[in-house]
């Protein structure tokens, strides 16, 4: 027989937006059931490059990201570890004048959002970045963003959640969702329904397939980044490192192994899974070969990839359905959620109590893509997955 | 017409030497990329110059064995393509990554044999990672390949019929062997009488080397319990316990291993399906007896996909290149396919009895300390596991690799990945085979950040 | 002092090589871990608690042996013959 479990909110992906959601809704005092089809925090929250980054987000990203980065130091008293945050600086290099000046338009764009960029020239970022090769003609330095292990932070958040109280269902996918008066009822795994007046949809990769269940398709694809990391090393790099147009982000842990990324690859014949490639991974290590010098002698130890949900304008879906009254969105991070999922889920706890966010996330909306209400979807980037990462980001959850 | 490419096989060692000669007979050439400097594999590694020392001092007994593959492979000369200290470090979907000597070389290949061998099973105990400490394969292979003793006293512990043929061929290369601890109880080496119908000439061997070490003076302990090392910056003794009792000695170096486990990794990135083996209490890539594996094409040979020895991955690696002949729509010789699957058989029985002799010590993960580290590389120890699998409500082998770092090291989890699944099963109380099994990553070893990207080559 | 001993190949012809600056002599047909352990009794400190490591398998697998050389390169010792001149460092992790 099938048990039956009552919640008053049920979160579809234990990601660390459904995580940090459960946790916040845990302390408002609300009952929670964290549903994961696999396991807690295991997809792209677990396996992301680990960069929190405010530095090069949509500016309707930074209210958001603001709220997140007040949360990052506080970590350990709010899932008891600290998740290796390093507050370390993020820099953004720009490779030509043309990419510099981008950054100094940012820089420009959102000087009112308090992210203190500072501009550095040329023999500026030789003398206070000595590990950095030549021809970098300029960065932009976020002092405030670093870096985290996102494998500790997801699964923390998750299991703060539990300790909290909520109910965590793993390897439970969530076969069905039916409507129940004012309510729904998830039929989760093999052995249990639940019963909720809210359903939160924070499933990555795969929320647009329980938005479409609603009537509210999003045009969301999957993409594949890649990772390789090096033995541990004496210190090299002191700050997390991105580059302006992509290509390549790099960052050095406390214990000395250096994470570089900056490359996508294709799917496995499921495309729930990916693996990396040879050339994938050889391209990362010849760049960050020559972009830092003090790298050239390391060994490469492990690489990975993970699945992601990607929106064609680069901004999540966040928010209460268009369609259907008890029912908030939360996925399509698009390769930078990590910094902000803290953020959102908390914002997702207001929206559940209060109906409302103290956080502006109207340009999050999922009614943003009504007028493709219509269109087909295609799930996967064809023929684009082994190219490289175009967007100046790094990715995250 | 396009021409298809040629056949991989990694590893020549007995496997993968013997699949070569099979598809060499019928007119293939293949491509065999090894990471040593010459053939043998571990068990006829053979030297990187001339010592003086004759084969039989070197390989005993199997002198003519290891001989008689070396001459053959050699007499492939033009008959194949041959990389030696090459790494296979990606492969899948029909192409590999070789790195050889500082570039890449992508390889298109139509068949895939892996023969990729094995190396020591250990349990973890205290004091292993300790200079002095090696696996029983590396005190070999320091003995055999490199003319040097690991100490000059030394303890031989763990299990296994390695155990007993490594004290003895130091022994015999008159180096003073202090003792020899076996893990099991002499009672379980009854087994071994049912093993002399199958292969008395091992079993023969076998209790050969245990009766000469005696003679000689080498104390043998069986049924040993709490085993460790002792020292600080060296191996200063060892430390045990038997029917209650405490035991010691002192001693400068100790050679360990309990066991063989197989390099199952290119099988993994190959896409191989997985299962749990009792015998080898380990996951082990599917394969039927001609060496199919569960994907079209990909064949596995050797102890690298379950531990049966030298004699059998000779056989394995000949049947394994009749399959993909068969496969091929090349003709092979049915009749011999079956001798080898015979013989294959017969070997798979014997190695039961040897398992059952050396029983697999249940109780480890139960007793090892908290302080024991289990991962070498990144010096996690079995206390931190114990608190990953509490704190973080994991029962995943894969999800403790997450958030213990367990497996992340340079080894890849070669060397604690068993280990931790054990512990993790004793934790929260599953089976060995419910908690899952690391999964693989290129790349298999470590790779120079340099390394020169080359495009496809034929491999021609 | 040192782990190893010989029982072949003492005659073999001498390689000289640099071990943490002090002067050593391998022997033809060494590997970089029997030159070192002829002369020493590690072969590198762990990264993380600083004790000595001597290697353990042997057969490239377990990857604990990997020094660097004078010339920054990072090499794993039992794979890695010797060659006369050499500049071994064991006391230095992987560093830049």
């Amino acid at each position: 027989m099938r048990g039956r479990l009552n919640v008053d909110v049920a979160i579809i992906g234990g990601g660390l937006v459904g995580s940090s959601a459960a946790l916040a809704l845990r302390a408002m005092g609300m009952s929670v059931a964290l549903i994961d089809s696999r396991y807690c925090g295991a997809q792209a929250s677990g396996v992301n490059y680990g960069g929190v980054r405010r530095q090069g987000r949509p500016p309707e990203q930074l209210p958001l990201a603001q709220r997140a980065h007040a949360i990052w130091p506080r970590l350990k008293e709010r899932i008891g570890i600290d998740g290796e945050y390093l507050c370390s600086g993020h820099l953004k290099l720009a490779a030509n004048e043309t990419d510099m000046a981008s950054l100094e338009a940012y820089a420009a764009k959102v000087s009112d959002y308090g992210l203190d960029l500072e501009l550095i020239g040329h023999n500026d970022l030789r003398r206070r970045f000595p590990f950095l090769g030549k021809n970098i003609v300029g960065a932009s330095f976020c002092p405030g963003d670093g870096h985290a292990n996102p494998r500790l932070v997801a699964s923390g958040f998750a299991a703060a959640a539990r300790r909290a109280g909520a109910h965590v269902l793993e390897n439970t996918p969530v076969r069905e969702i039916t409507r129940d008066g004012g309510g729904f009822v998830l039929e989760a795994g093999d052995v249990i329904d639940v019963y909720t007046p809210v359903v939160v949809n924070s499933a990555g990769a795969w929320g647009d397939e329980f938005a479409a269940l609603f009537g509210e398709p999003v045009p969301l694809t999957r993409i594949y980044p890649s990772m390789v990391v090096t033995e541990p090393l004496a210190p090299v790099l002191t700050v997390n490192i991105g580059m302006e147009g992509g290509g390549v982000y790099a960052r050095q842990v406390e214990r000395g192994n250096c994470i570089v990324g900056g490359e996508r690859v294709q799917p496995l014949a499921d495309p729930d899974f990916s693996r990396p490639r040879g050339e994938t991974a050889l391209t990362m290590m010849n760049r960050a070969a020559a972009l830092f010098p003090g790298l050239r002698h390391a060994h490469v130890i492990r690489s990975w990839s993970g699945t992601e949900g990607m929106i064609a304008d680069r901004n999540p879906v966040i928010g209460p359905s268009s369609t259907t009254p008890g029912l908030i969105h939360a996925f399509g991070f698009s390769g930078a959620g990590f910094q902000i999922a803290p953020g959102v889920g908390e914002v997702l706890a207001e929206l559940v109590r209060d109906g409302r966010s103290t956080t502006p996330i109207g340009a999050f909306s999922i009614s943003r893509f009504a007028a493709d209400a219509r269109q087909s979807i295609d799930r996967t980037i064809h023929g684009s997955g082994a190219e490289r990462e175009p967007e100046p980001q790094q990715r995250g959850v | 017409m396009t021409v298809r490419p040629q056949p991989l096989i990694v590893g020549a060692g007995p496997a993968g030497v013997r699949a070569a000669g099979a598809l060499v007979a019928a007119g293939l050439r293949p491509l065999v990329v090894d990471e040593a400097p010459a053939c043998g594999g571990q068990i006829y590694r053979q030297r990187l110059v001339d010592d003086g020392r004759s084969t039989r001092s070197l390989y005993g007994s199997e002198a003519p064995k290891a001989e008689r593959l070396h001459r053959d492979f050699a007499a492939f000369e033009g008959r194949i393509d041959y990389w030696p200290q090459a790494l296979v470090w990606s492969l899948g979907d029909g192409e590999a990554h070789v790195a050889l000597a500082g570039r890449n070389r992508k390889v298109a290949y139509d068949g895939l044999i892996l023969a990729t061998g094995a190396s020591d099973r250990v349990l973890p105990v205290p004091g292993w990672t300790l200079p002095g400490v090696f696996t029983l394969g590396g005190a070999q292979i320091a003995l055999k390949s490199q003319g040097c003793a690991i100490g000059s006293r030394v303890v031989f512990a763990g299990a296994g019929p390695l155990l007993y043929l490594v004290a003895w061929q130091y022994m015999k290369a008159g180096v003073n062997v202090a003792a020899v601890l076996d893990a099991t109880p002499l009672m379980a080496k009854r087994h071994l009488l049912r093993g002399l119908a199958l292969e008395p000439a091992i079993i023969l061997r076998g209790m050969r080397f245990a009766a000469e070490l005696r003679l000689r003076g080498v104390a043998i302990h069986y049924a040993v319990e709490d085993f460790a090392i002792v020292g600080e910056t060296r191996v200063t003794g060892v430390r045990w316990r038997q029917g209650g009792h405490e035991r010691s000695l002192v001693c400068d170096s100790v050679g360990y291993g309990l066991a063989l486990r197989s390099e199952t990794q290119l099988a993994d990135l190959a896409g191989c399906r997985f299962t749990f083996n009792e015998r080898d209490r380990a996951m082990l890539p599917e394969r039927d007896i001609s060496g199919r594996s569960s994907v079209v094409g990909v064949y596995l040979a050797g102890d690298g996909a379950g531990i049966a020895g030298a004699d059998a991955a000779e056989l394995a690696g000949e049947r394994a290149a009749l399959a993909l002949l068969e496969d091929r729509g090349l003709p092979y010789p049915p009749v011999r396919a079956l001798d080898l699957e015979r013989k294959l058989t017969r070997i798979s029985r014997f190695r039961d009895v040897l398992e059952a002799a050396f029983p697999y010590p249940a109780h480890w993960a139960k007793r090892v300390a908290d302080d024991t580290l289990i991962c070498r590389c990144e010096e996690v120890t079995a206390g931190t596991l114990r608190q990953s699998v509490r704190d973080f409500a994991v029962d995943e082998i894969n999800r403790l690799k997450a958030v213990s770092r367990i497996g992340m090291g340079r080894c890849q989890g070669r060397f604690c990945g068993a280990s931790a699944a054990e512990i993790l099963a004793a934790e929260t109380g599953r089976g060995i085979d419910a908690v899952g099994r690391l999964r693989a990553q290129p790349p298999v070893k470590p790779l120079p950040m340099t390394l020169a990207d080359e495009k496809q080559e034929a491999a021609q | 002092m040192q782990l190893f001993h010989r029982i072949a190949r003492q005659d073999h012809a001498p390689v000289p090589f640099t071990l943490d600056g002090r002067s050593c002599v391998g022997r033809e047909g060494d590997t970089l871990l029997t030159a070192i352990l002829n002369a020493a009794s590690a072969v590198r400190v762990s990264e993380f608690s600083g004790n000595p490591r001597a290697g353990f398998c042997q057969m490239g697998a377990c990857q604990d042996c990997w020094v660097t050389l004078g010339t920054g390169e990072r090499v794993r010792a039992c794979t890695t013959p010797l060659v006369a001149g050499m500049e071994i460092l064991t006391g230095k992790g992987a560093a830049s």
